[in-house]
Order: C-alpha cells, then sequence, then structure tokens
C-alpha cells in the first residue's frame, strides 16, 4: 500500500511540473500585454513600460518561470497584476462560493440520480423505467442557462422566494448564512439537474450489468428480500463506475461553471479564471489553473481510496 | 386563528406601507457591467472604476458637470494669468479625507506630480503634460504653471484620472480608495460588488443616499432579471439586447437613452494599400449606410456622426453629408482607385456588441461595392496588441470612448496610420488657444479635415442607454465623462 501511494504521489508531482510548464508556455505565447488592457489606448510608451517593470514583466521568461514555481513549493502563488492582492486570498475568496456549490449541486444531483438509477434498473424494460430515463434524457439535453433563468424567472422575478442571483457573502450570523444558502439554491438545482441526469444513466446501466450476476440470483435464491439484495448486493458492486463519473463531475463544478456563475452573477472560481484571461492577469491564471489541477489529481486520488472503500478486493491484495 | 392571522397579515402591510410613505428609501443597488480591476482612477484606464468612484469618493480640483461642463469641485475658484499660463486655484476648506486626514494645497501638489512623474502608470499621463511646475502659495491656494497657455487645462483637471489623492493613502486606494468625496468605500466584494455610503464629514451639500450597492453583473439576460425581481433598481448603462421594448413598455422603470463620447468608427489603415489611397477611403464611406448600421448594431439608438466629434458638443458640425450613402458613386470611385472589381480585406472586430453586429452589416455593405471584408472577431486583449499596437489590420470596428479626443488624429504613430500637417497645425493651435469661439472654430476645422480625408468610416455615437426604477430621480442621462455620480440621485417620496 505505502509503494502504490508514494508511486502515485511521484506521478502526480511529475503531472504538476508538466501542468506547470504547459500552463506557463501557453500564457506566453499568447497575444496581449496586461499593462496596455490596464493602461487603454491613450496611454503614452514610458507609462506603459512604467507600469510592465512594476507588475515585473521586463524580468526574462525563464527567471519568471523559476521564481513563480519556487514560490509555489512554498506555499507563495504570487500578486495578481490586475486586484492587488494575492492569488491565494483570491482563489480563497472565490472558493468561499465555488466549494459550497459544487457540494450542494453534487449531493442533490446524487440524491436524485440514485435512486431513479436504481429504480430504472429494477424495473427495466418496464413504463416506470422508459419513462425515468426519458427524463434523464431530456435532462442532458436541456442546456442549463436556459433552465437556470425559467428557474429565475419562476422563482425570483414571479414569486419573489429567492434572489434572481448575486452572492451577499456568508457573514457572521445564522441570519446571514440563511441569506448566503438561499442566493446558492437556484445554481445548484440548475446545475444539479442535468450532472443528475448523467448519473442517473450511468447508475442504471451499471445495475443492469451486475443484475445479470450469479451472486445476485444466489442471493435472490437465498430469499433475501428484493429490496435487499437491490441496495446492498446491487448497489454496492454498482458503485465504482458511478464513483467514477462523480469525481468527474466534482472537478467540473469546481470550475466549470461558468455560464451558471455569470446566469446568477456568482463570484465563483470559473469567473475568476475567465476575468484573468481576458485582462492577461497571468499570474492569477496561472495560479488557478495549478490549483484546479492539484484539485483534479486529488479528486482522483479521492475516488482511488473509495473504490477500495466499496470493493475489498482492492483493499487487499493488488 | 385564521381571523388573527389575518389581521396581523393587514396590520404589517399597513405598517410597512406607512414607514416608506413617511420617509423616502435610502439605499441603492446599480447594475454595472464589468468589474473593475482596482478602484484607483489615477492608475487605470477602465471605465469601470470612473463608473463607481468618480464624483463619489474622489474628487478633482474640477470636476466635469451632467452636461460636460466644467464646475468648481475641491478648487473653490481660480484666477488665471493674463498670459492663460498661471493658474491660482484658491481651495475648499474643511475638506478632509476619509482616513481623517485634512485636505490642503501640499495633497494638490502630490498628486499633480505624482501623475506626471516618470514612473507614473497614470492612463492619461497626456492631460498633466502642459504642467510646468505646481507651487504651495499656502495651505489654501496653490500655482500652477504651464509650459504654454492651454484652453482646456480646467477640463482636464476634471477627469478622474485628476483627482486628488493624498500621500498617506494614495499607495492604497486601489484597494480601498481614500478620495474627499461624498461617499466614502466601505466594502469591495470580489467578484460581487462594490459597497459605498454616506460620507458623515463631506465638507458640501450632504447626498440624499445612505448607500448604494454597485453589483457586477456581465450577462444581458441576467441584468433583466435582476431589474425585474427588484434586485437592482439601476443600471446606469445597460446592455440593450432584445429585452428593451419589454422594459420601455413596463410603468415600473425608466428607460432613458443618452450620448456617451463614444465615436463608432470603421477604422481604416491610412498606411497600408489600399486604404492609403484616398479614393478607396471615399467609396468605403460611400458604401455606408448609417441608418442600417446603427439600427442592427444599436437597436437604432446611437446618433449617426460624419467626423469625429460628439454631437452633444457645442462645437459639434454636422458632417454627416459629407460622403452620403451612394453605392454608384462608391463603385466609380473604387474603380477611379484602379479596383473596378473591388478587392479583399480583413475586418477585425473586438468583443463589443456594437462591433460585431455592425461588422456583419458593414461586411455585408461593403460586398455591395466589391469589397470582401473576411470577419476575424477577437477579444480585447489581441485587439488591443494586433490591431492598436501592432497596426497588423485592414478594418476594424471601434468606439473611442475618451472624450473630446479629435486630437488622436494628430497623433504620431497611432493604428489609423493617418498623416496630415494641416491637421496637426490646426491641433497645434487649438492647445494654446484658450477663448472659446475660436476654439470651438478650430474645432470645425478639424472635424472638416478628417472628414474630408475620409480617415475613417464615421459611424455613430455610441449610446447611454440608463434603466432604472421610475421613483429614482436625480440619475444622468448623458455620459459627457465615464462617471456615474450619485451625488444628487434620490427617491422620490
Amino acid at each position: 500500500m505505502t509503494a502504490y501511494l508514494l508511486r502515485r504521489l511521484t506521478i502526480a508531482i511529475a503531472t504538476l511540473l508538466v501542468a506547470s510548464l504547459v500552463v506557463f508556455s501557453i500564457l506566453e505565447i499568447l497575444p496581449g500585454d496586461p499593462a496596455r488592457i490596464m493602461l487603454g489606448m491613450n496611454a503614452s510608451a514610458d507609462t506603459l513600460e512604467a507600469l510592465r517593470t512594476e507588475m515585473g514583466l521586463d524580468r526574462p521568461v525563464v527567471a519568471r518561470y523559476l521564481s513563480w514555481l519556487g514560490g509555489m513549493a512554498t506555499g507563495d502563488f504570487g500578486r495578481s497584476l490586475t486586484y492587488s492582492s494575492s492569488v491565494t486570498d483570491l482563489v480563497l475568496e472565490r472558493l468561499a462560493v465555488s466549494l459550497p456549490l459544487a457540494a450542494i449541486a453534487l449531493a442533490l444531483s446524487t440524491a436524485i440520480a440514485i435512486p431513479v438509477g436504481v429504480f430504472a434498473a429494477s424495473r427495466r424494460g418496464h413504463a416506470a423505467d422508459t419513462l425515468s430515463m426519458g427524463a434523464a434524457q431530456v435532462g442532458v439535453a436541456v442546456p442549463n442557462f436556459w433552465f437556470a433563468l425559467l428557474l429565475v424567472y419562476v422563482f425570483a422575478v414571479g414569486l419573489r422566494l429567492v434572489p434572481a442571483g448575486g452572492f451577499p457573502g456568508w457573514g457572521e450570523t445564522w441570519a446571514s448564512h440563511f441569506e448566503a444558502l438561499k442566493a446558492l439554491v437556484l445554481p445548484a438545482v440548475s446545475l444539479a439537474l442535468p450532472q443528475a441526469a448523467i448519473l442517473a444513466r450511468v447508475t442504471r446501466s451499471a445495475m443492469v450489468e451486475v443484475m445479470g450476476e450469479d451472486y445476485i440470483r444466489t442471493a435472490r435464491a437465498k430469499g433475501l428480500p428484493r429490496r435487499v439484495v437491490l441496495w446492498r448486493h446491487a448497489l454496492r458492486n454498482a458503485l465504482i463506475p458511478v464513483l467514477t463519473i462523480m469525481g468527474l463531475q466534482f472537478a467540473f463544478l469546481l470550475a466549470g461553471t461558468i455560464i451558471i456563475e455569470n446566469v446568477f452573477y456568482l463570484p465563483g472560481l470559473g469567473r475568476l479564471i475567465f476575468q484573468a484571461i481576458s485582462q492577461r492577469d497571468l499570474i492569477v491564471v496561472e495560479g488557478v489553473v495549478m490549483l484546479l489541477v492539484a484539485s483534479v489529481i486529488l479528486i482522483n486520488l479521492l475516488v482511488d481510496i473509495c473504490y477500495a472503500a466499496v470493493d475489498p478486493r482492492l483493499r487487499t491484495g493488488r | 386563528m385564521k381571523t388573527i392571522a389575518r389581521f396581523l397579515g393587514a396590520a404589517a402591510i399597513l405598517l410597512a406601507s406607512g414607514t416608506t410613505a413617511l420617509s423616502a428609501r435610502t439605499d441603492l443597488v446599480l447594475g454595472v457591467v464589468l468589474e473593475p480591476p482596482h478602484l484607483d482612477p489615477t492608475a487605470g484606464a477602465a471605465a469601470a472604476i470612473d463608473e463607481i468612484v468618480y464624483a463619489n469618493i474622489f474628487e478633482g480640483l474640477t470636476r466635469i458637470g451632467p452636461d460636460g461642463e466644467v464646475q468648481p469641485a475641491l478648487a473653490e475658484s481660480w484666477e488665471i494669468s493674463e498670459d492663460g499660463k498661471t493658474y491660482t486655484f484658491k481651495l475648499r476648506e474643511g475638506a478632509k479625507f476619509h482616513d481623517g486626514t485634512s485636505f490642503d494645497a501640499e495633497d494638490v501638489k502630490f498628486t499633480l506630480d505624482r501623475a506626471r512623474a516618470e514612473d507614473s502608470t497614470n492612463a492619461q499621463k497626456v492631460l498633466f503634460s502642459a504642467i510646468d511646475t505646481v507651487e504651495v502659495v499656502d495651505p489654501a491656494s496653490v500655482k500652477v504653471t504651464l509650459k504654454h497657455p492651454q484652453g482646456s487645462f480646467l477640463w482636464k483637471m476634471g477627469w478622474g484620472d485628476a483627482v486628488i489623492v493624498a500621500p498617506e493613502s494614495a499607495e492604497g486606494n486601489k484597494e480601498k480608495p481614500v478620495g474627499t468625496g461624498p461617499f466614502r468605500f466601505e466594502n469591495w466584494a470580489k467578484g460581487s460588488s462594490v459597497t459605498i455610503a454616506r460620507n458623515p464629514d463631506y465638507w458640501g451639500e450632504p447626498v440624499a443616499l445612505e448607500k448604494a450597492e454597485f453589483r457586477f453583473i456581465p450577462d444581458a439576460a441576467a441584468s433583466v432579471t435582476a431589474l425585474l425581481s427588484g434586485d437592482v433598481q439601476a443600471f446606469p448603462n445597460f446592455q440593450a439586447g432584445d429585452a428593451l421594448p419589454q422594459i420601455q413598455a413596463d410603468p415600473r422603470f425608466e428607460v432613458v437613452i443618452g450620448a456617451t463620447e463614444g465615436e463608432t468608427v470603421l477604422a481604416m489603415n491610412n498606411s497600408k494599400e489600399p486604404f492609403s489611397n484616398i479614393k478607396v477611403r471615399q467609396a468605403i464611406s460611400h458604401a455606408l449606410n448609417r441608418d442600417e448600421i446603427i439600427l442592427g448594431a444599436t437597436s437604432g439608438n446611437g446618433a449617426p456622426i460624419g467626423s469625429h466629434f460628439s454631437p452633444a458638443s457645442p462645437a459639434y458640425v454636422d458632417l454627416t453629408g459629407t460622403y452620403p450613402y451612394d453605392v454608384e458613386r462608391a463603385k466609380a470611385l473604387l474603380a477611379e482607385a484602379g479596383h473596378p472589381d473591388g478587392f479583399s480585406a480583413t475586418l477585425k472586430l473586438p468583443p463589443p456588441p456594437y462591433a460585431r453586429l455592425g461588422g456583419e452589416i458593414i461586411a455585408s455593405q461593403l460586398r455591395e461595392i466589391g469589397i470582401e471584408a473576411e470577419i476575424v472577431p477577437m477579444e480585447w486583449a489581441q485587439w488591443l496588441e494586433q490591431v492598436f499596437t501592432n497596426k497588423d489590420y485592414d478594418l476594424t470596428i471601434v468606439s473611442h470612448t475618451e472624450p473630446n479626443d479629435i486630437n488622436i488624429y494628430a497623433r504620431d504613430d497611432y493604428y489609423f496610420g493617418y498623416d496630415n500637417p494641416k491637421l496637426d497645425a490646426v491641433m497645434a493651435e487649438l492647445e494654446t488657444t484658450t477663448d472659446t469661439a475660436k476654439r470651438n472654430e478650430l474645432f470645425g476645422q478639424a472635424q472638416r479635415i478628417i472628414a474630408e480625408d475620409a480617415v475613417n468610416g464615421f459611424l455613430f455615437q455610441l449610446p447611454k442607454v440608463g434603466v432604472w426604477d421610475a421613483k429614482l430621480e436625480g440619475m444622468w442621462e448623458n455620459a459627457p465623462i465615464q462617471a456615474t455620480d450619485l451625488t444628487k440621485v434620490h427617491w422620490a417620496e
């Protein structure tokens, strides 16, 4: 197990290094001068030069790469070129929105998808199966920004139950926590639905496959109730593909939610990256992308550990 | 039980309506499209900065009013010497910065010297280029000596880039702006909003609003729902889109279409074949049907222009008839220029909708006279580098949003690639002329020269579409300078 973990760790570090090189070079090649973007069309050449020096962009490429890498190794991701705050602070602020949002959306989608998937598999071929999988198909096909706007028109403009968008911050009191949570309801629902649709389909097909196995027949033959067979014996064995998809979905929900963040004007990680790219805030883009690479690696690692938890064979031997 | 609940409900409603009737609201949430990179107007060109802090948090010696006029601000009054080179400003006494430090002549000297310094990162450093020396006479007066008389000096000192900052706080203004204005900075929730609150120690007339929040809403559809749900009560610059008629028809909202200082042009690379030939440029100008372009690019809200000048200005000359829409004439000119079968060119378009939408219409209008314009969409960073800095383009569409910026045509090495000594002479004379009538006449000459030279295809003045709650009063109709001045904004009682 230790050897296994060690190997995983080495691969993770190598991946991070390669990613850092790729990210840095792509942003180096990308046309666009952050100083010009900041100072606009009327700025004179010497002003631009002064700002470039202030930003540290006058140093050679290799020196900048190495100092960036060295900084990251010590936990310093550098300072934003546009915002005058550190990348770490910016990311932490955004994670306060993106992390809970991703978690709520994933919890919601799991809570819908797994029962639906299991139910559809157990009624395979029946009307209930066709109906729920048809609904899932629609869920996959509906663009989430459209669905989000629909939710806003009903629940914010019409019923005025929740705000149409924005995020008031978590605050100190229970009341402000509640307000913040309220602001995340519609975004979480609109993110969860398409994810739930995909997850339900994956659950169903994994279940269908497992249900054909010999041990299920054995369990049935032993006289175990149908419910127990379904949930304890079949689902547990069908979980591995489901967990894989959930891992991928969580990584996506962390930073790939820019469209939903725009519809609800939420200060999430996706918008931070988008803004940083358009302003050529290279340090921020580099820092955030590296954090995302690291978190994807971490999530995959966690998923692997979860495999071991659901499948005892992976725990004991190779 | 039910009756009691009903009674309580009714009482609550009565109570709520009672309190609103007694005193008007004092809070306001405004929607803005872009988040500023920081909040220091003296260190960045982004309009998003000025659209929060100008006149609200920061003040200059002078300020620009809603009709573009120069008004006194931190300078109560001024005297100009006979030769027009020395300005003695009498400063407002009792004004204080938001951190409690007092405002005096030293702050003015610090601000102006900082903006002119070698390592200055002021985006409009050219505003200060005429200044020779700045002297503190006494704490309440300051003497600015110019290298030469400058007609527009007081106007220039009213820009957001020329606001007065204090040596104690200047370095921190990007994150925590400290000015002398009627509002003080309260909070910036990155990615969400900036909140400002009434400054109780303001030297002038206190503002009606106690609190104002600028919320960043990049998406056009989201700004409609934010308005309809009541979350946001005002959009100084609404992203028009298709929803405007729906809002115009709603009596709860007021839609005010004004003008900005943005001259929108089809810029042509004058230093490059075939655009270096005036006949080709004239042909293109004749090929442009402004009405169609305005309808498509701004839903019909922009005012047509025939030169690079704002129709709102008193010095404006209507030159839209210089090269009227005339396809036959355009074709003839093109043939005279040696391109009877037309030619092909690229049309590079930055992201704003006016450029992307207008570009498609212009491309089809150019096709009418045989010019195949290949549309190349690009993001801002790319546009600034390729088109603006490296001048690697044939045609492009962009709005020049700096106020009164016809002088860019006299600038060496500007991306238009245009050079006309006659215009340079007019601009040089204008720089040192202080008499208003004479200035207006020179502005007129300059407008005519660039219109006749058909430097660019002059399209329209970018509109300012303001949308706000019908009970809100005091918002600016036009944008003579980039600002969301809240000093006179209040809720009707």
